[in-house]
């Protein structure tokens, strides 16, 4: 079995994002840029998927800009076998990059897709569910387990209510959680074997995918900044304010 | 054209998400239709056609749709989506879960996570874990969205006059089996998702004054949080730590005790609605960005503020 | 537990994507293509742990690189003014510039982001075949059984807070390379360890230091004048610490604000970060700051001994350049120049070693014919000179240096070394700052929370104790710990919750990697260690 891991570059998540001053966006000039922490667990279960003998080839996708290529050398570092880019703007929209999926699926026929939950620059949370639909292939999103049965797989996924266990057949799609496993570090020997390592580059045309974007970013602007409240004197008043003027308790 | 609102649900009772999902569908002065989909939910169809706003219950009902299995769902929600302008679901997992897929076999792009909206094409949703915010315009004919809960207040559950209208649809989809669901301890609610957060820092100086901290969550219903300095120090494990590095929360009400404030905090709660300090040292950085401050011992605080708690809730009963 | 680790060779290898690192590596490459060598850097990526001024000299890289224009070096603002002024509380005194050494001209140097330049080198050295691996810390050093450097370790990946490996656990590998480069910037940790065990600082003064702020500001158009270079002397520090800042416009509206101190500075309640905070209300500063936004924040230790504390650059497998040795022109307030050229002679000498079997110690030989010694030696006794406070010191150094232009016939000596400087608590003034008006002024914490600073949290505390009682025992007692002071990013607390037991808390995931605490805690308490690769800051274009 082939499994489809797909990875996005992203600003580090260490980094303090800065809106533009004119709005247009974030800034990302010289801005340190990273796998996606989500998309990291996915190719982590991806590996220890192979290395249970459960799946014998691992094909990193990225769709986007150039230096993508980095985020796949990344993932082939960990231990990946190949790696496939489609060229298009960073800014492509969940929609597109689910469309692309599908047509690499098509080609590749893996047998299992994982992805991350969210990229966290856009927090879109989309791509797993659109490409799931779009290649009508069960989805376990969320998933914070995912044990590899016969022909199926039983997938625990993190829910706002807790913990949910589904059973999804062979092939599917599923959508890593932060908690599904420890990423493992790219050894030195790694990221040289790595360099050596296939990278296909396609651009999103010739796969004859139309990738023109539907929303129009308006503006980008900062989050207003909280202004300070108010100083009671003691207790009593606190829940009095708390009860009849804010009306949370 | 009206709007179409996916209602989250556990076949018992309404979650409040959809309520504030509602809400947030009102600000267009649109028809507002809800569809529920579940098995029995006989009870919660007639409920939610009382809730302000809501013209019109379509409500499908069959042990098909017990849990909400996601490929269940969107050809029922596509089967009568073209009478719709817009489709709203709350941003939750169940509302994550099951969108895209519908905006993608509309050929749609969807909007998340929504926090404000400024026309019927234009909506404003954080971006890069809420440090930036994006205005953006849709140019889709359908606009297939999902609403943060708690940026809209929950509608009253009366003043609507709707009717409830039985749908069918067979869902042939058959991939995907539900298991069982493990829901998290109820006396505690989930941290990330709390209505209410009472977190604790180094102030409360050791791991059993704690339990000063989960006295008040009791009382409250809350879950319980902690800054980066409490879980250096070995007083709750770091599952707890709200912040750059921990949890980012977006309660109605949060408490901070004995929390200096570190920036790296302040950027997982700075969003809650509403934020109390208690802190010793009145200079402490948190309360430059609280609604309520009270500079206090907190050792003496927090069992004035949970017996008052207990006058509260004995005039209540 | 003995681990197996792998080994890879290269002919060279160098510890640390700085300038003078960089430098080195494509010096090697151009003159032998054929050499194996890499890099490396304990930054997530290059440039992310460099921090600079920077007003850069090109004179170095003209001789590398001399397309440098063609091939779109981030090199773009001319220093078009200059200015320098002393600072009263309120007001200000104009220094002409004709009457400034001429050192301290910059007409025909550039304002630049070090750390971009870096980018732009680490690729120009990528080209040439080097092998860089940013977020790979070298943690070690390898011997040989004749004492002789052949290598480094990189760090364990994957270690929890205890010791313990992780799932994730990666062990570190020997990187074993004919010559070893040190080029780990200032106070690099394993510098430290051979100049100590080679005794390379013999006869030579104490090393001085100094902590060096950076932030960089978006201001109004109003105030902002791109090529104009400012420098002050003056308040806040008093006549007898040493000190002053930088305010460079670069392009885009921003400003590059800084504030150097040295380290050797004797109050223990003197606050280096407020110290810098308090500068910027300066009214001539704050006018220029005033509708402005503080868009990045870090700070860095800096070396300043110069040529009379500089050890000797080689030792058996291995040399040491740039500022992990100490090749920083104090009175120019430069070093990116001459650490690049001592790692270009570097480059030189370790071709020869390898090819002709030339010995390393011919570095010494090289380097006193280059420029880089002749601009050491005439700038040797300024800084020396400000031990006798300030007017004294600007007197002096007009002497030596605009009449004598450096070549007076004696070398002012450094008395002693920066953690010895310290009076005790009690003898000293207790200094109040201003609160942050978080406009102009900002808390520590939302400072280094622009730094992007982080590190794994379950890992080790990569600031090691000798004695862990000592700050509480003695240190909190002497000098009211002056770690809680001299930390630019409060990685250091004395926790007071407890009243009777005062606790020293380390938050080892705040560390910007400055160094200050090595140099600069009294006892010597404090050793930085590296920390799981690519933690520490994220500078973006500092």
């Amino acid at each position: 079995m082939k499994i489809l891991v797909t990875v996005k570059r992203v600003i580090d998540y260490n980094v303090q994002v800065r809106v533009k001053a004119d709005n247009s966006g974030v800034e990302k000039e010289n801005v340190k840029m990273s796998m996606n922490p989500p998309d990291e667990n996915a190719v982590e279960e991806a590996l220890r998927i192979k290395e249970a003998g459960k799946a014998d080839e691992i094909i990193i996708l990225s769709v986007g800009e150039d230096k993508c290529q980095e985020t796949i050398r990344t993932a082939l570092a960990m231990g990946a076998d190949r790696g496939i880019m489609i060229k298009a703007n960073d800014d492509i929209e969940p929609l597109s990059v689910s469309k692309i999926v599908a047509k690499i699926v098509e080609i590749e026929q893996p047998g299992l897709i994982l992805m991350g939950k969210q990229a966290i620059d856009d927090d879109s949370n989309q791509t797993a569910q659109m490409t799931s639909a779009l290649i009508n292939w069960p989805q376990a999103t969320f998933a914070s387990k995912i044990e590899i049965e016969e022909n199926a797989a039983i997938v625990t996924r993190e829910i706002d209510e807790g913990l949910e266990r589904i059973k999804v057949k062979i092939p599917f799609i599923a959508s890593c959680d932060l908690r599904l496993n420890e990423p493992r570090y790219a050894s030195l020997p790694n990221i040289m074997k790595a360099k050596k390592k296939p990278i296909d580059i396609k651009s999103a045309e010739e796969l004859g995918i139309d990738v023109k974007p539907r929303l129009e970013n308006i503006k980008i602007s900062e989050p207003p900044t909280r202004q300070k409240g108010v100083m009671v004197a003691d207790v009593a008043e606190l829940v009095q304010k708390l009860k009849y003027e804010a009306k949370v308790i | 054209m009206s709007i179409l609102i996916l209602a989250e649900h556990n076949n018992d009772e309404v979650k409040a998400s959809t309520l504030n999902t509602i809400s947030a569908a009102s600000k267009l002065g649109k028809q507002i239709e809800v569809l529920v989909i579940g098995n029995n939910i006989e009870k919660i169809s007639k409920e939610i056609a009382n809730y302000q706003y809501v013209t019109k219950v379509l409500s499908l009902d069959d042990q098909n749709y017990e849990n909400a299995i996601a490929e269940k769902i969107d050809p029922a929600i596509l089967s009568i989506a073209e009478n719709y302008s817009h489709i709203f679901a709350p941003a939750t997992t169940f509302g994550k879960n099951v969108m895209p897929r519908v905006a993608v076999k509309l050929d749609v792009a969807q909007i998340s996570d929504v926090i404000n909206i400024e026309s019927e094409d234009t909506f404003i949703r954080p971006i890069y874990a809420g440090n930036a915010l994006a205005t953006v315009k849709s140019n889709d004919t359908k606009k297939v969205i999902t609403i943060r809960p708690t940026s809209f207040d929950v509608i009253p559950k009366e003043g609507g006059s709707g009717v409830v209208e039985a749908i069918n649809f067979e869902s042939s989809e058959n991939h995907t089996e539900f298991v069982d669901r493990e829901e998290s301890n109820s006396d505690r609610p989930e941290l990330s998702t709390a209505r209410i957060v009472v977190s604790g820092g180094r102030g409360l100086q050791s791991a059993d004054n704690f339990k000063l901290i989960s006295d008040i969550a009791d009382k409250l219903n809350a879950a319980i949080g902690a800054s980066r300095a409490a879980v250096d120090a070995g007083y709750v494990s770091n599952d707890y730590q709200v912040g750059q590095t921990g949890k980012v929360v977006v309660p109605d009400l949060y408490i901070a005790v004995g929390i200096s404030g570190a920036i790296q905090h302040l950027a997982g709660m700075k969003e809650s609605k509403i934020i109390v300090a208690i802190n010793k040292d009145e200079e402490a950085p948190i309360f430059n960005v609280a609604d309520y401050g009270l500079s206090a011992d907190l050792f003496e605080a927090l069992p004035q503020l949970s017996s008052e708690l207990d006058k509260l809730n004995s005039i209540e009963k | 537990m003995e681990i197996q680790r792998e080994s890879m060779e290269y002919d060279v290898v160098i510890v640390g994507a700085g300038p003078a690192g960089l430098a080195t590596s494509i010096k090697l490459k151009q003159v032998n293509p054929e050499l194996n060598v890499c890099i490396l850097e304990k930054g997530s990526e290059v440039g992310a742990h460099i921090l600079s001024g920077n007003v850069f000299e090109t004179r170095a890289l003209d001789e590398l690189i001399p397309d440098w224009k063609e091939k779109k070096a981030p090199i773009k603002t001319k220093v078009k003014k200059e200015k320098f002024l002393f600072l009263g509380k309120k007001n200000f005194f104009s220094w002409p510039t004709w009457m400034l050494p001429s050192v301290q001209k910059n007409h025909n140097n550039y304002i630049i982001s070090l750390a971009n330049l870096c980018r732009w080198l680490a690729a120009q050295a990528e080209d040439l075949g080097v092998e860089i691996f940013p977020g790979f810390a070298a943690s070690k050093i390898i011997y040989d059984d004749n004492n002789s450097i052949i290598g480094v370790q990189t760090g364990d990946m994957g270690i929890d807070k205890d010791g313990n490996s992780k799932d994730s656990f990666e062990p570190g590998l020997n990187i074993l390379a004919k010559v070893t480069v040190f080029s780990e910037g200032c106070r690099g940790h394993l510098g430290k360890e051979v100049i100590k065990k080679y005794n390379l600082d013999i006869n030579k003064s104490p090393q001085q230091y100094g902590i060096g702020f950076k932030e960089i500001w978006e201001i109004s158009d109003k105030e902002h004048n791109e090529g104009m270079v400012m420098h002050t002397a003056g308040w806040p520090l008093d006549n007898s610490t040493y000190g002053g800042s930088f305010c460079y416009h670069a392009e885009k509206n921003q400003v590059f604000i800084g504030y150097v101190i040295g380290l050797d500075y004797q109050n223990p309640h003197l606050s280096p970060y407020d110290e810098f905070q308090r500068f910027k209300t300066h009214p001539v500063i704050a006018k220029i700051l005033k509708d402005g936004k503080r868009i990045s924040y870090g700070a860095r230790a800096l070396i300043e001994g110069g040529f009379q504390s500089l050890p000797t650059m080689h030792m058996p497998g291995a040399l040491i350049v740039g500022c992990d040795a100490g090749t920083l022109n104090m009175p120019k307030i430069k070093g990116s120049h001459t650490a690049m050229k001592s790692g270009m002679i570097a480059a030189e000498t370790i071709n020869e070693h390898i090819k002709a079997n030339k010995p390393l110690s011919e570095y010494e030989n090289r380097f006193q014919k280059s420029w880089v010694y002749k601009e050491l030696y005439t700038a040797r006794n300024v800084k020396p000179s400000f031990q006798w406070s300030l007017i004294p010191a600007i007197i002096f150094t007009g002497i030596d240096q605009i009449i004598f232009r450096g070549y007076l016939p004696f070398t002012l000596k450094h008395s002693h070394a920066d953690h010895e400087s310290l009076i005790p608590a009690h003898k000293a003034k207790k200094i109040s700052y201003p609160k942050y008006d978080g406009k102009l002024t900002f808390d520590k914490t939302s400072s280094v929370y622009l730094t992007g600073t982080n590190h794994e949290a379950d890992q080790p505390v990569h600031l090691k104790l000798k004695d862990p009682d000592l700050p509480i025992n003695y240190t909190l007692n002497e000098f009211d710990e002056p770690a809680q002071r001299y930390c630019p990013a409060g990685v250091y607390e004395v926790d007071r919750t407890n009243q009777n037991d005062p606790k020293f808390v380390i938050n080892a995931q705040n560390c910007i990697h400055c160094k200050t605490c090595d140099i600069k805690e009294p006892s010597q308490n404090i050793t930085w260690v590296t920390p799981e690769g690519a933690g520490g800051p994220n500078y973006a274009n500092m």
